[in-house]
């Protein structure tokens, strides 16, 4: 909510015509959300310090954003960050209470923009993903002198530990214009969040604001794909736009990018050994219960064997997103006549679902609570009955070989159990003497010696 | 000539193209009774004959047909019917709904037929011809197909002339009411069944002269009425005699009886039909042998009256001797008749040699309680909202009456044991895990749901998707879910400087609703926490088919667990349990399982994530930037710049801030054991048989404050009554609110003295809240109270909140009154379901 720029240059006082703003007088501007109050707290020869302070209005904002129905009625709008962080909400001000400056822009004195100046800069509260460690990875490269203080979410309850909010100060030998342009991107790149719709405008004001910096800094992917609140169609443009004009950068995929694939190769896998197996018993209907964005549907529907292909899960959104993966409007009418989607639970009796050769439930069992796996096993093994069913889950001792996870925790914040390679085998032994299928299970994924392969896959036959 | 059909059956008109069939069928049925082959040929190719359309016209009829018989309604098929295929196509649809198939055929003479055609439709002379033949041919393969009733209409004047009469149903005694006795199996038990009859309060005379009235008297308690469910005979000491006192009390209007297999079988016998002389009908054949002739002719007469059931008390009462599925009920076939006498058996033989029967009351889910015996079961218990009411007499047992309305059972044990029955009596049990799932497509879509408190509740197919898949996701187990509690709305908008909720408002509101009186319960700021808990595993076992998951659940306002701490939830739970058998609650309420309606404190343990992230943080940047804030102004100020009003208003945001962060911090302590809960049961909703929305709140309340001085984890809720038109009272209830919530506490809840109050226009809320100033600033932010925002603020509506509140409240009592009237499980499901659908509409969540 609050912006302090400090400068102790000699004649000191010329930040006020760099700023564009009187040094004695108070001013205050109304924005869209609210107002910017500037004022000069100090302003003598040798130090002189301007102050953007925000008044943003949490409650006309929320009744603004009427427009957006089911968002305004989320109760944080009116108990809200807002009105006391520094966010997109103040990249907006700068631009326009300081607009001139930003453009590098001075009518008094124009050869002021180019010169560094000694400047310290105060911002108050800054919301932070990554705490201290990711401020000083985005600003050190840029040769700030980066000091944060951060404080505890409430003195009364410590146990609840620190709060995500920091008081930032700054301090660098720069164009003002720079440090102004700096600041743009980066307040809401620490934030992750934007208070405004984002579309391909939003790339070219990145463009304009981060020429001559962003393209060479070391965490422009990172900068990047934040500023773009992770919207990967954006941050695939923006990027080739900032990276075409500048050759040089590191294309090299990151580290996420490249975990994330490895996962999908586990999934892959996971699908692979699925029609593979379906394919040996000769199965012509198959049903994908959890069928998600329909990536296994997809698999399914290349193989021409399988002549009734029906993917189920209990999100509509999901199958929306599975409608639109695998082209639904625009199938061809023999494809569409082979595939079925449905909305349905796997803990309630669905008669639909009974007249099928196979069914398949991949990572499906470890999002539902233990005590109603049950209902599942039911629903599936008692009333479905499919003469060939296959699940799989992943297998809880793998886990300590994963790098980026807490061995306490489990991998997915949905997943409510994982079992280890024995739990699954006990499980699956007793599922399958209940209801008179035979089963064998398969490891998925490379296996490791003491801890077996990342994923396991029960085939239950009758 | 006088047609005389059911009032429920399928009529097909036959006849030549322009034999008039249309103009009869108008004239005799009501226009949505009728349906056109013509009209449908019409609507699939805009031309009534287009020939190639044939298929498709009598697909449209099939599908009317098929959709007005099953609900049970009569249809009329307006078409020529001339061809075999075509009606035994609508015969087999008759069967399939059990109904009688009809037809009427109009069989004119040629030259008239003809001659309407020249002036009418104009079809080809030989076309008429060929009808007109076709139709004198086929009434002689009318039985053969299947048609058990036709009528012939050869002449002009038996056209005109004709009437039709429809006569109710032999089984239709809806306008019967009641109340009822209903008398299992009595197989001959006649000493069991006088004693039972004198138990209930019939007075049985026994008369010298055995012609008169069949020998006895009986006068019933005042409108009560005797209704038997079958097999009156066989095995026992004294068949005879049961059918002279059934027989006389059915001639005096006293008592209804349906058939069993036992009395159809006798029946044969008696007609002289060849039937084995087994299960105890030789005992019968014995008795039956001193009695004169006179009287086998008038057992013959009644038995062959006995009809398959009966539908009584307006369709809401069944009888059947062996049950009957909701399909079938209303209806006439030979079908329906073997299922009311025999059941239905899987096909399978037991280890006894007999064949294993279908437990059709496992899956019925049909509105009307069923009442019925045939299978010997050792105590009368209720499934699905029916009841077996054969307690084996005759093999030991005893005999079983069931007070209708009331539910109550009565019975009377065995003298001895007449007969050794063939098989063990077992209780109609079902193996744990195996009782049927609920099944999506009772669910899925829009429906709507008739309430006692609230017709024609509709839920909308979007809500619906949304509920399914909370429902399957979070939720606790579906068995322990039978009620979810309603959302509150607040009081109207106060116009006081200052405020934005104030009791007065709802004080006027109740006032303007009609009542009188209210009472002010203290509103505690936890979590709301619905609490099912059984004496012992057993007691839940066997109330709601759930094992191995403890004494109790504890769930949210959405239906998941509470805890994810199973062993803290049951050792609450065990705590809880002391306290109710402390204060003599099971026994006070008669009673093995409650469900309590409570909040429980404190609010930190269930919403430690919502509080860190959410207010916690607002508090905490709220802090740190109006810190450095204050200080930068203060620096301003001190230079002489023109700041004083900005430093004001910027000190009242620090000091909200502050406010803000001691309003919540009210309701968070550390919970590290159980000691450091609270819970604070407010309802007593249900229990054994019982919904308590009958009683008042003070009844609630009185027995709860008991419940609570057994235990301190237990808090008692602080409560006031309100005459509302006592200006003292009034005030001195604002006074506690103010006090209350000066104090940090969240407000208090104004619900009427009554748990349901209804006024001209409805139901009346049947509970506002009001919420203390401080408190608010959780909800609105810390800035709230400055008077241009309250400006904004006070512009909200209600309507929807209250609306929602009424509809979530009145699905809410009917799952429950389903659950404890033994209603199929899907019945309860449904409402909890549809309440949290409801809770998926998008409201003001302030509110």
């Amino acid at each position: 909510m609050i912006l302090q720029i400090t400068t102790t240059k000699p004649n000191a006082r010329q930040l006020g015509y760099l700023l564009g703003k009187h040094p004695d007088r108070v001013q205050e501007k109304s924005l869209s959300f609210g107002k910017a109050h500037i004022f000069f707290p100090e302003a003598n020869e040798n130090r002189c310090s301007a102050v953007l302070l925000l008044d943003i209005d949490a409650v006309t904002l929320s009744r603004q954003q009427k427009r957006n129905y089911a968002d305004s009625f989320q109760l944080g709008h009116y108990v809200n960050d807002r009105p006391y962080v520094a966010s997109s909400f103040l990249s907006t001000a700068i631009a326009k209470v300081f607009g001139s400056a930003l453009n590098g822009n001075c009518k008094h004195d124009p050869a002021l923009v180019e010169q560094p100046l000694p400047l310290e800069i105060t911002i108050s509260a800054v919301p932070v993903r990554g705490g201290l460690s990711f401020l000083k990875q985005i600003f050190e490269p840029l040769s700030y002198k980066v000091d944060a203080q951060s404080t505890v979410l409430d003195e009364q309850f410590p146990e609840w530990g620190l709060s995500p909010y920091f008081e930032l100060k700054l301090q660098n030998t720069l164009p003002l214009r720079d440090v102004l342009r700096h600041l743009y991107v980066l307040i809401p790149v620490m934030d992750v969040n934007k208070h405004y719709y984002i579309d391909e405008q939003e790339i070219e004001k990145l463009l304009a604001k981060g020429k001559g910096w962003l393209e060479n800094h070391p965490s422009l992917k990172q900068i990047t794909n934040r500023y773009f609140k992770r919207r990967q169609s954006l941050l695939r443009k923006a990027l080739n736009s900032i990276l075409s004009e500048n050759n040089d950068a590191d294309c090299s995929k990151d580290v996420k990018e490249e975990t994330l694939e490895q996962k999908l190769s586990l999934h892959e896998q996971r699908h692979e050994k699925v029609v593979t197996i379906l394919k040996q018993r000769k199965v012509s209907s198959v049903l994908d219960l959890g069928c998600s964005s329909g990536k296994l549907l997809h698999r399914l529907l290349k193989e021409s064997s399988f002549q009734k292909i029906t993917g189920m899960d209990i999100s509509l959104r999901t199958l929306e997103i599975a409608k639109r993966r695998l082209n639904w409007d625009s199938m061809t009418p023999k494809k569409r006549e082979r595939i079925e989607l449905l909305h349905g639970s796997l803990t309630y009796r669905d008669k639909r679902l009974e007249a099928y050769d196979a069914a398949v439930a991949v990572e499906v069992i470890e999002h539902f609570d233990l005590p109603r796996l049950s209902a599942f096993e039911q629903s599936l093994f008692r009333y479905t009955r499919s003469k060939t069913i296959i699940i799989t889950t992943p297998n809880r001792e793998y886990n300590v070989l994963f790098e980026n996870l807490d061995p306490e925790k489990l991998r997915h914040n949905d997943h409510r159990f994982e079992w280890t390679r024995e739990e699954f085998e006990n499980w699956s032994k007793r599922v399958a003497s209940d209801y008179g299928y035979q089963f064998y299970i398969v490891p998925i994924g490379p296996e490791d010696e003491e801890y077996g392969a990342p994923s396991q896959m029960a085939v239950f036959t009758r | 000539m006088k047609i005389e059909i059911p009032e429920l059956c399928l009529v097909m008109m036959m006849g030549s193209s322009s034999s008039g069939k249309s103009t009869f069928a108008n004239r005799h049925f009501k226009s949505t009774e009728i349906i056109s082959s013509d009209a449908c040929r019409a609507m699939v190719a805009d031309h009534e004959n287009v020939r190639d359309a044939n298929d498709a016209t009598f697909e449209v009829v099939h599908l009317i047909a098929e959709k007005r018989l099953e609900r049970g309604l009569l249809t009329v098929v307006d078409a020529t019917n001339l061809q075999p295929e075509g009606r035994k196509s609508l015969v087999s649809l008759a069967r399939k709904y059990h109904v009688f198939p009809i037809l009427i055929g109009l069989n004119l003479p040629e030259p008239l037929i003809q001659e309407r055609n020249a002036t009418g439709r104009q079809l080809l002379a030989r076309v008429i011809r060929h009808h007109h033949r076709q139709a004198k041919h086929s009434f002689r393969k009318l039985k053969k197909e299947g048609i058990r009733k036709w009528y012939e209409l050869d002449t002009l004047e038996k056209v005109e002339k004709a009437t039709i009469l429809r006569r109710p149903a032999w089984n239709n005694k809806k306008e019967e009411q009641g109340p009822f006795d209903i008398i299992g199996d009595v197989h001959g038990c006649f000493a069991e069944l006088r004693a039972l009859l004198e138990k209930l309060g019939y007075k049985v005379t026994k008369h010298r002269n055995r012609e008169r009235n069949y020998g006895y008297t009986v006068l019933p308690p005042k409108g009560r009425k005797a209704v038997f469910v079958g097999d009156l005979v066989d095995r026992g000491p004294a068949s005879n005699e049961v059918l002279r006192l059934v027989m006389s009390m059915q001639k005096a209007g006293n008592a209804l009886c349906v058939a069993g297999n036992h009395d159809a079988k006798l029946l044969k016998k008696l007609n002289g039909k060849n039937v084995q002389v087994k299960h105890g009908l030789a005992e019968t054949l014995e008795q039956l042998a001193i009695e004169p002739a006179s009287f086998i002719e008038e057992v013959k007469k009644f038995l062959s009256g006995l009809v398959s059931h009966y539908m009584l008390d307006g369709g809401r009462l069944v009888i059947a001797h062996a049950g009957l599925r909701e399909d079938m009920q209303g209806r006439m076939s030979s079908t329906v008749r073997s299922f009311c006498l025999y059941g239905e058996t899987t096909g399978e033989i037991d280890e006894f040699g007999l064949p294993v029967r279908y437990q059709w009351a496992e899956d019925y889910q049909g509105e009307a309680m069923v009442a019925y015996g045939h299978t010997p079961v050792p105590e009368a218990s209720w499934l699905n909202n029916t009841i077996d009411l054969d307690t084996g007499c005759v093999f030991g047992g005893k005999l079983t009456a069931m007070r209708y309305p009331e539910r109550e059972l009565c019975s009377i044990a065995a003298k001895k044991v007449y007969k050794e029955p063939s098989r063990p009596i077992v209780p109609m049990q079902i193996e744990p895990g195996s009782e049927p799932m609920l099944s999506l497509q009772d669910f899925m879509g829009r429906h709507t749901i008739n309430t006692r408190l609230r017709p024609n509740i509709v839920v909308k197919e979007a809500h619906n998707h949304a509920a399914l898949e909370t429902m399957s996701r979070f939720a606790v187990n579906p068995r322990w879910l039978i009620y979810l509690p309603p959302t509150m709305s607040p009081s109207e908008t106060s116009t006081q400087e200052g405020y934005l909720e104030h009791p007065l408002e709802a004080f006027r509101y109740f006032s303007q609703q009609g009542v009188k009186e209210v009472i002010c319960e203290e509103k505690h700021m936890g979590s709301r926490a619905i609490v099912v808990i059984g004496k012992n595993e057993a007691a839940i076992e066997k109330r709601f088919a759930i094992t191995n998951e403890g004494i109790g659940v504890i769930y949210t306002r959405t239906g998941r667990p509470f805890f994810d701490d199973k062993n803290m939830e049951q050792a609450l739970l065990y705590r809880l349990k002391e306290a109710i058998s402390n204060a003599n609650l099971w026994q006070e309420l008669d009673t093995d399982w409650i469900l309590f309606d409570c909040e429980l404190m404190p609010w930190s343990a269930k919403a430690q994530q919502l509080l860190k992230n959410q207010y916690a943080a607002v508090g905490a940047a709220g802090s740190l930037a109006l810190n450095t804030v204050e200080q930068v102004l203060a620096k301003a100020e001190k230079r002489g710049l023109t700041v004083k009003e900005l430093s004001n208003a910027y000190r009242a945001k620090h000091e909200q801030v502050h406010q803000f962060r001691n309003a919540y911090r009210q309701y968070c302590w550390e919970v590290q054991s159980l000691e450091d809960y609270r819970l604070a049961p407010f309802h007593i909703l249900a229990s054994e048989g019982q919904v308590h929305a009958d009683k008042t709140h003070n009844w609630h309340m009185d027995r709860i404050e008991a419940l609570c001085d057994q235990d301190n984890i237990l808090l008692a809720t602080d409560y006031k009554t309100v005459q509302l038109d006592d200006t003292n009272a009034i005030q001195e209830a604002v006074n506690w609110w103010t006090a209350l919530t000066e104090k940090g506490g969240e407000g208090m809840v104004i619900k009427p003295a009554n748990f349901i109050q209804q006024s001209e226009k409805g139901l009346v809320q049947p509970a506002v809240k009001c919420r203390g100033r401080e408190y608010l600033r959780i909800i609105y932010g810390p800035e709230y109270t400055q008077e241009d925002k309250l400006k904004q603020l006070r512009k909200r509506g209600l309507s929807h909140k209250r609306s929602m509140a009424i509809r979530e409240f009145a699905l809410g009592i009917e799952g429950l009154e389903r659950f404890v009237r033994y209603d199929a499980f899907s019945k309860v499901h449904q409402c909890v379901l549809a309440v949290l659908a409801m809770e998926s509409e998008p409201v003001d969540p302030r509110l």
